[in-house]
């Protein structure tokens, strides 16, 4: 079958297997490898992408259904100049990656967070990631680079 | 410029040492990282490994026919295909072998049976079902406490010699001096632990792509593994290619933790792979394949003793262990060390004598035994004698934290020989206890404890003390199948003064791209930014052993270190002649080598470098250049110790554990970025949390694996895990170059022992004195009626 999905803001047209699942769609199809597989029972959110305005586990989520639809990845997160998401600078700046395997699927989510809510408490940041597994960090310092983005957000640092 | 003019612009020195950002990071934030299923190349292939569904079974026959006729597929592997090659079976890193692809009968759930290869991944898979075998199943021993039985199935009929399932007795102490101090003691107290069979899961699973260069012959392998150079010799002996062409490339890899040091044979399976079809190959498992498959850690039925005064010196602690190794002894270890370092079981504490015995058995489950942050089994060292003082604790009525306190080793006793002959090399132990008691305020939690309990309000308090042995090791005591622990280092310094570090060790997420730049810089007056690190690329590096057993700054970082410094002595050279000095005349100080008595008259490693390049005349012998290499052999291991507290909340009523606080003091030496030693400790806590309270892999009757998925096997969120309260003393180690010991595993070795701690501690007003992790609301919940679970097997 043909799809039409736009990712990052580009539209790609592929034929694909029905049964194609949307992150072997982002990674083998596309070739946009910032977006990891981790598990296939949705347990460990490193395969988490943005499909139209919400963050999905895209093992669990078949290409087809993203036909006609638009698909954020981590590719997609800095601005079209380079300049770097708050979330991608507060996860440097915390140290809120060790291997960066997870890295990708927790500042998409982050992303959403402050979207909807800009100044989170650490207990509301940590039931957001606790759909997803990090091995290296013991999460205290991904909760700390959300904060750390939150915080130079809502100060409109630009620095 | 005449060589005595004075050049004030390069000596810029800033000590390099402390948090910086990490080089790493600009590429993963960006998504742009590259692990081995991120490498694509033309015309590769995909294979994928027909499992046995059974523990134990002989393998009747074989029908490939339909899968290797399905359009897709290039080739389907069978081990009798592997066996023409020689190839059926490879050595383990612990001097046994495994089957890569069964040809006999397969010996746990799991266990790799065929391999196909085709155009991409989902036909792979498809073609799998297609693959028939015939299998008579055997009995099944699940459990290492029947594998001495008489009735026991046989599991390894391959090995001629085998008429048990023992792999072997070790032993380690006094045992006459030991039984003595307890004949002698006014107290003995032993218990029956277990410490379950646990898996490391990366959330990265292992896999390879492997592309043979038909024309050159020249094989590189991509590969998740956290020794490169010692997978290459591995992969040159089994597959008889000679090792210059084979070059074995470790990207980046998404998390290791012992998971990633061994051999599988799905690595193998993409080698003939690419051998069979003249393609690249890519094979990367599932992450069932992967916790049912790869290696686990732990799986330990230990039986401790400690003896004492009735005032509360502790006298000798007393070990008898069962080890579950699987099917295969595939446990990555110094050879000589059949149990790792166990015999640290001493601990932390000042004992007249100790000894401990060690039984290795095979079992029909997945082979392994010692991955998981484990500092070669110390991790279950430290359990065990932790747990040991606090029932002592408990027997005595004397507080767990005052009795460590009581009983620790003092700073002057070291370096200390322990009483199983390890030499810690330095260490002030009390000072590491006062320091988290007080971050605690441990006191006051006492006393909130007492009021809790009156109320009928259950929460805990648990200590932990542990010293590990890390950054095997010596040459003399140590290797890997004959190939010593030592690490190689090569430093380059290019003629505008910046400079590339190639290493033999292979980062998981530590961050060496960082420190070790920071170590070099630090030695050469240089900044971080100006030193490249290179690392995972066989071609690129030196040899050297990897990373695992917190050894990469231990021995890595130490010859990084002795390269700089090698540097330096050949730049002293070339200053000495721009100086027009004697070199004798030259001391290094503040990032340059400068003229004794007159420290303006200097030169810095840029400008030095330049003119070594340059047509200045160095003098007889001294060659144009400041390049060096070295080979770092430790002395010693190196002794990283700390003390942690952990207080839990526990609902009698469910079971329900809640960590409420986890306070950690580590002292790992000299600490080169203290962010990423803390970001190191924050995950071994968290290691603790899922070791003690959630994390197992067990097994039924048939020999399944319960533990097969992320549904069944659960690691911590951020929801179960704490924020840490972090402390640190530093206690440089005499004998590395920089004094730094190591942090990789410390709090994986440390934490699961304070948490465990803390839940007992709070059941105490219910009498418990011990359940065996993990402290699920369910063990908690028949502990508190008396029943413990046994909780690695589903028997009846």
């Amino acid at each position: 079958m043909q799809i039409t999905v736009s990712v990052n803001g580009t539209d790609y047209t592929r034929v694909i297997e029905p049964r194609l699942l949307l992150i072997h769609f982002i990674r083998d199809e596309l070739r946009l490898t910032g977006t990891h597989w981790g598990c296939d029972t949705s347990n460990c959110g490193a395969c988490v992408v943005w499909l139209d305005e919400k963050p999905v586990k895209s093992c669990t989520v078949l290409a087809a259904m993203a036909d006609g639809r638009r698909v954020l990845t981590v590719e997609g997160m800095a601005s079209s100049g380079g300049r770097l998401d708050p979330v991608q600078q507060g996860f440097t700046q915390c140290h809120g990656l060790q291997c960066g395997f997870c890295t990708p699927g927790m500042m998409l989510t982050a992303r959403w967070l402050l979207n909807h809510n800009p100044d989170p408490s650490d207990e509301v940041i940590r039931e957001a990631l606790s759909g997803q597994i990090c091995r290296c960090t013991g999460y205290e310092n991904i909760v700390r680079s959300v904060r750390w983005a939150a915080k130079h957000e809502a100060g409109g640092d630009q620095s | 410029m005449s060589k005595s003019e004075k050049t004030e612009t390069s000596i810029i020195y800033k000590a390099s040492y402390g948090s910086v950002p990490r080089k790493e990071d600009a590429r993963f934030v960006r998504g742009k990282g590259t692990f081995v299923d991120d490498i694509a190349l033309p015309g590769m292939l995909c294979g994928a490994v027909l499992r046995s569904p059974l523990a134990h079974a002989r393998i009747l026959s074989i029908d490939t026919a339909a899968a290797a006729a399905h359009p897709m597929v290039e080739a389907v592997i069978t081990g009798e295909d592997l066996a023409e090659r020689g190839m059926a079976w490879m050595p383990t890193l612990s001097a046994d072998v495994q089957a890569v692809l069964a040809t006999d009968k397969v010996r746990f759930q799991g266990q790799e049976v065929a391999f196909v290869v085709a155009r991409d991944r989902y036909s792979a898979r498809d073609a799998l079902e297609l693959i028939n075998v015939e299998y008579e199943p055997l009995p099944v021993l699940i459990d290492a406490q029947t594998a001495l039985d008489a009735d026991a199935p046989i599991i390894r009929d391959d090995l001629a010699s085998r008429t048990d399932n023992k792999i072997f007795d070790w032993a380690a102490g006094d045992k006459e001096a030991t039984d003595l101090v307890f004949e002698q003691a006014d107290v003995v107290i032993a218990q029956e632990m277990l410490y379950p069979r646990s898996h490391p899961a990366p959330l990265e699973t292992c896999g390879a792509v492997a592309d043979l260069d038909e024309i050159t012959g020249k094989l590189t392998i991509w590969l998740t593994t956290q020794a490169p150079h010692a997978h290459r010799t591995m992969y040159a002996m089994i597959t008889g290619l000679p090792e210059h062409k084979i070059r074995v490339i470790s990207p980046d890899i998404g998390g290791g933790f012992g998971n990633k040091v061994p051999i599988y044979p799905g690595y193998l399976c993409a080698i003939v792979g690419t051998l069979v079809t003249g393609k690249p190959v890519k094979w990367v498992e599932d992450r069932s394949e992967n916790l049912m498959s790869t290696s686990f850690a732990r799986d330990y039925h230990m039986r401790g003793e400690i003896a004492a005064t009735k005032d509360g010196q502790i006298l000798a602690v007393r070990a008898r262990v069962l080890a579950d190794h699987g099917a295969f002894n595939g446990a990555a270890q110094p050879t000589k060390f059949p149990a790792g370092f166990f015999h640290m079981f001493t601990g932390s504490y000042d004992l007249r004598a100790a000894y401990c015995e060690v039984t290795g058995v095979y079992t029909n489950k997945a082979p392994g035994g010692v991955a998981y942050s484990c500092s070669f089994r110390i991790t279950e060292a430290v359990y065990l004698v932790e747990r040991m003082v606090d029932l002592l604790a408990r027997e005595l009525g004397a507080d767990p934290a005052e009795l460590r306190m009581r009983n620790l080793l003092r700073p002057e006793q070291f370096p200390y020989t322990c009483p199983t002959g390890l030499e810690y090399d330095s260490g002030d132990y009390p000072k590491a206890l006062a320091v988290a008691m007080d971050i605690a305020g441990y006191a006051e939690l006492r006393e909130e404890q007492a009021s809790k309990r009156e109320r009928g309000e259950y929460m805990g308090i648990g200590v932990s003390f542990f010293t590990e042995g890390v950054g095997a090791g010596p040459k003399h005591l140590m290797d890997i199948l004959g190939l010593g622990m030592n690490d190689g280092a090569d430093l380059r310094v290019h003629p505008t003064g910046k400079a590339v570090l190639a290493i033999s060790c292979q980062t998981q997420g530590q961050g060496h791209e960082t420190t070790f730049a920071q170590i070099v810089a630090s030695e050469l007056g240089l900044s971080p930014d100006d030193v490249e690190v290179v690392h995972g690329d066989t071609d690129r590096t030196p040899f050297g052993l990897g990373t695992y057993g917190s050894r990469s700054t231990a021995v890595s970082g130490a010859a990084a270190a002795v390269v700089a410094r090698k540097v330096r002595e050949r730049a002293k050279l070339v200053a000495a002649a721009m100086l027009e000095v004697s070199a004798e005349d030259l001391e290094w100080a503040d990032g340059a080598w400068r003229v004794k008595g007159d420290p303006e008259q200097a030169r810095g490693i840029a400008e030095i470098a330049m003119a070594a390049h340059s047509g200045l005349d160095l003098g007889d012998g001294v060659e144009g250049h400041l390049d060096a290499m070295t080979v770092y052999d430790p002395p010693n291991l190196t002794f990283p110790f700390g003390a942690y507290i952990c207080v839990t909340d526990v609902d009698p009523g469910t079971g329900q554990v809640t960590v409420r606080r986890f306070i950690a003091v580590d002292d790992c030496g000299v600490r080169i970025n203290p962010m990423i030693v803390d970001g190191q400790v924050h995950r071994g806590l968290a290691d603790g949390v899922g070791m003690a309270l959630m994390q197992i892999i067990a097994f039924d009757e048939h020999g399944n694996c319960l533990g097969g998925s992320l549904m069944d096997y659960l690691l911590p969120t951020s929801v179960e895990c704490p924020s840490p309260e972090l402390g640190a003393t530093v206690t440089p180690s005499p004998h590395h170059p920089i004094g730094a010991k190591g942090i990789g595993e410390s709090a994986t070795v440390g934490s699961p022992a304070a948490v465990v701690n803390s839940v007992i501690d709070a059941l105490a007003p219910f009498g418990v004195k011990h359940a065996d992790m993990p402290l699920t609301p369910a063990a908690v919940w028949c502990a508190i009626q008396g029943r413990p679970l046994r909780s690695d097997l589903a028997l009846r």
